[in-house]
């Protein structure tokens, strides 16, 4: 399998993850639906978790320390989304709404 | 192009696939929708672990994400009935400052990502990415934020069902709210 | 444990648990917690004494805790008994005791008895920090402490608002001098690096600074004792503080806190002596204070205001035998004054309880059937006051004389001359009271009764006191040689007192003066109340008269030069400065900000997205800047 990455350079990486990042980015500012944003904000965390694999790959690391912290990210974003979600079902509940743009009682 | 000279077709059309299912999350109307094409996009980039000698995290990664917390988004927009086509789209001013935000983010950090410098990867062996080696580090160097990560999980779930659960004035809180 | 420690510390234990608990107890245990409280402490003082007696060279000193510790500058809270300390100590708890005794009686049935003790106790304890510390820090703190009770003591019936008043210039006068003495500190710390008393006495005998600095930090002291000793030009407050209950005024603004100007000089005696130019200034303000407030005090009418300027007269006697270096008998002075102004004090107060609290001495007379003891007891105050021959004031004052005319002849003249007018005034107040019929037709005379036991017992020990106290410091030309208060202190005095450079037959002429002037005074007033039977008038003197019966003008005087500028500068900035510069300025500023908060709501305006928006921005920035430059 590593014949394939003979003329595989990180930046190739960098360049997929930035792209997937920024599209998570486009979609938490531009959609109005809660759920759809937490997506968005899972997919940017993939992201970051495919570059962190590549990085591990690229340093050699017997000990794939980069691996490690794609464990950790997992973990959080796991406990993210169900404290999300459960905050999303609760606000649901209270207004029947899961539209952000009317979840303005900040200014008050 | 130079970009995708010599180029592996295999990381190519993974690339291409994790982009366009991308996309589809993002601009889909329907949640549904939305849903389905972020567990496609977390299959492809699962095959791209596999690519970059990750074969645990390749699975763990289906496993928790396109396995469990996806299932827990859709289960949760059936929950709430939100599988149609309700959101309201922004108007267009929304989508060019997202737009444009998000570009520049693109920007700066493939700008910033530039400077690191351009290098043939290493690689590794195959062993890496198996339970074996990471069980290893992870009962030995990481023990501490693992178990660490134990408790933020309890916390996690204490904290969801709490919130999950009725309060007996909902119902007043709608009521006052509506008016 | 040490004595020290015992001695300061009981009067304060008294104080907090009257203080804090002392609504609950009843009112003979507060009064006797008081009064035992100042009367163990003076027994062990007189214990301590025995020792001093036994042994010529004994001294005790405590350290509580270094106060602070900087640089060079060390500053303890530490504690001494010397030779002056112990002589101050007894004075003011023996006093002390008998003045809490009488007390006890006085204030019986008064709502604030509990109080009245407690702040009591307080001030002894402060008294006695004052004349117990080893150094100016711990006498500071004492000084200051005595002058809070004063105010809280002055003020002691609060719900009259001019007796809040009094106790409020009272404060602020003492706050003039305190004025002087801190900068007098501050100078001691800057020249000697130090405010131990031995550490300046050291400093200056090694010549560490320049005579002007010394005459500076001297006259700056002096400032102090001004104020806390009621010397002009800082004495209009005495003789208001008679608002407070007559106790206070027997003991706290006559016998003892007052005397914590004479007290701060002889300590610092050394000082006075390097700056002659200060003793002068000493000796003549001392001799105006006291004929000013001698020919005030003739025309006073109430019995404690009469009182009070004799204080200031008397106040100033002292610091005149001060400004002639003669501190042994500014010391003697300052004791016998301590018992025969305290039985003043505390007769006036019996004289007082028994006509059902009337002051002024126009309507009373005829008093001395009624009163019998407080008659004599007052009888022998005056004529330890006025100087009758053998009775403790005539050798105080006798003392003073001579060593004002070794001084300045032109000063003894004055001196003379106050002394008559002292002894015009007291037997003016006494026959008026005392003498004569009764004049107040709002309380029957039949009412008019004796004090009870509580209140006549210390009048009793304080005329035994007057009667005797000479014997304190009989001078040469009775016993050939040097009274006991003279050896007392002459360890601790760095100087030696200048002998008697007269002959003996001057000295005699002089006690004839003095006799001569006592007789004057006596057959004068006697002639004018009791055999003509005057009284006073309420209508007002013209002239000179007029002036004396005024006060001389000297509150309005001040009142003219320092309160209505004052009060003048505060209306000019209060409705211009105010309206016109400090208002627009910081409405200005509210206003400013008010609309760059209304800017400012545009942004949060509590919507999500815009909020994300925002923070998507700010981090592309902070990257960017990162990048490009």
């Amino acid at each position: 399998m590593l014949s394939i990455f003979q003329n595989l350079d990180i930046s190739h990486y960098i360049y997929l993850s930035c792209v997937l990042f920024s599209i998570g980015l486009f979609g938490v500012l531009f959609r109005r639906n809660a759920i759809v944003l937490l997506m968005c904000i899972e997919l940017m965390l993939n992201a970051v978790n495919l570059l962190l694999a590549a990085f591990t790959e690229y340093m050699g690391d017997p000990n794939a320390n980069g691996q490690m912290f794609v464990f950790f990210i997992m973990v959080v974003a796991a406990a993210e989304a169900a404290v999300g979600l459960a905050i999303i079902v609760m606000v649901y509940r209270n207004t029947r709404k899961t539209d952000v743009s009317f979840l303005d009682s900040l200014k008050d | 192009m130079s970009l995708f000279q010599n180029l592996p077709i295999a990381f190519l059309i993974l690339s291409f696939i994790t982009i366009l299912c991308a996309l589809y999350v993002v601009t889909s109307k329907n949640p549904v929708h939305s849903v389905l094409a972020l567990i496609l996009t977390f299959f492809s980039i699962s095959a791209h672990y596999v690519l970059l000698n990750a074969q645990f995290l390749a699975i763990v990664n289906l496993m928790v994400y396109a396995g469990a917390i996806m299932v827990l988004f859709l289960f949760v927009l059936m929950l709430l009935n939100l599988n149609k086509e309700s959101e309201p789209i922004k108007s267009n001013l929304w989508a060019i400052a997202a737009s444009i935000s998000a570009g520049l983010m693109l920007v700066v950090i493939t700008a910033s990502f530039q400077k690191a410098g351009i290098a043939i990867m290493k690689g590794n062996t195959e062993e890496i990415g198996l339970v074996k080696n990471l069980g290893r580090v992870l009962m030995t160097e990481y023990l501490v934020p693992f178990e660490l990560s134990g408790i933020l999980f309890i916390a996690a779930m204490v904290g969801a069902v709490l919130l999950g659960k009725k309060e007996k004035n909902s119902e007043e809180l709608v009521n006052l709210n509506n008016s | 444990m040490n004595s020290i420690a015992l001695i300061l510390g009981l009067p304060l234990i008294g104080f907090i648990i009257n203080g804090v608990i002392g609504k609950q107890l009843p009112k003979i245990v507060s009064g006797l917690l008081g009064i035992s409280t100042i009367l163990i402490a003076f027994i062990l003082t007189a214990s301590k004494l025995s020792q001093f007696v036994s042994n010529e060279s004994f001294s005790e000193s405590l350290k509580l805790f270094t106060f602070l510790n900087v640089d060079n500058l060390v500053l303890e809270a530490s504690f001494k008994f010397d030779r002056l300390s112990i002589w101050m100590t007894m004075i003011i708890t023996g006093i002390g005791t008998l003045i809490h005794v009488y007390s006890m009686a006085y204030m019986w049935n008064d709502e604030g008895f509990h109080k009245f003790f407690s702040y009591l106790n307080f001030f002894v304890f402060n008294m006695l920090m004052l004349v117990l510390g080893s150094n100016f820090l711990m006498l500071f703190f004492g000084w200051e402490g005595v002058g809070l009770c004063s105010y809280l003591l002055i003020g002691f019936w609060y719900s009259r608002p001019e007796y809040g008043k009094a106790a409020r210039k009272a404060f602020i006068m003492n706050r003039i001098g305190d004025l002087g003495l801190l900068l007098g500190m501050f100078l001691l710390i800057h020249q000697f690096g130090t405010l131990d008393y031995d550490g300046v006495i050291e400093g200056i005998s090694q010549g560490k600074t320049s005579a002007g600095m010394l005459t500076a930090i001297s006259m700056l002291l002096f400032v102090g004792a001004m104020g806390k000793s009621a010397q002009i030009p800082l004495y209009t407050w005495l003789p208001d503080a008679m608002a407070g209950p007559t106790p206070v005024s027997a003991l706290i603004h006559a016998a003892t806190m007052v005397t914590a100007g004479i007290y701060l000089i002889v300590r610092t005696q050394v000082l006075f002596e390097m700056a002659p130019f200060t003793s002068e200034f000493i000796f003549w303000i001392g001799l105006s204070t006291s004929i000013l407030a001698a020919l005030i005090g003739l025309k006073q009418n109430d019995i404690k205001k009469v009182l009070a300027y004799s204080t200031v007269s008397q106040l100033g006697f002292m610091f005149v035998a001060l400004g002639c270096g003669a501190y042994t008998t500014a010391m003697f002075h300052l004791t016998t004054h301590a018992f025969f102004k305290a039985l003043l004090f505390l007769g006036a107060g019996s004289v007082i309880h028994g006509v059902h609290h009337e002051q002024d001495i126009r309507l009373m007379g005829g008093l001395k059937s009624k009163m019998p003891i407080t008659y004599i007891t007052f009888l022998i105050g005056t004529l330890a006051i006025t100087g009758f021959p053998f009775l403790s004031g005539f050798f105080s004052k006798d003392e003073i004389l001579t060593h004002v005319f070794e001084h300045n002849k032109i000063g003894y003249g004055l001196m003379v001359f106050s002394a008559l007018l002292t002894g015009i005034y007291m037997f003016r107040m006494f026959f008026v009271t005392f003498h004569g019929s009764y004049r107040n037709t709002h309380f029957s005379f039949d009412k008019v009764h004796e004090s009870p036991m509580g209140m006549t017992l210390p009048l009793i020990v304080l005329a035994v006191l007057s009667l005797i106290g000479g014997a304190l410091n009989l001078p040469e030309y009775l016993t050939h040689q040097s009274g006991i208060l003279a050896n007392w202190l002459k360890p601790i005095l760095t100087i030696e007192e200048t002998k008697h450079a007269i002959s003996h037959s001057t000295e005699y002429i002089l006690i004839g003066v003095a006799i001569l002037v006592f007789v004057t005074a006596l057959l004068f007033t006697r002639s004018k109340y009791v055999s003509n039977h005057h009284v006073p008038k309420d209508e007002e003197s013209t002239g000179v008269q007029g002036y004396m019966e005024n006060k001389f003008y000297v509150d309005e005087l001040y009142n003219t030069i320092f309160v209505k500028p004052l009060e003048g500068l505060s209306d000019i900035l209060g409705n211009f400065f105010e309206s016109k510069v400090i208002s627009p300025l910081s409405f200005g500023i509210n206003s400013v900000l008010t609309k760059v908060g209304k800017l400012n709501r545009y942004i949060q305006d509590g919507n999500i997205e815009k909020y994300l928006l925002y923070m998507v921005i700010g981090v592309v920035i902070l990257i960017g800047i990162n990048l490009f430059i």
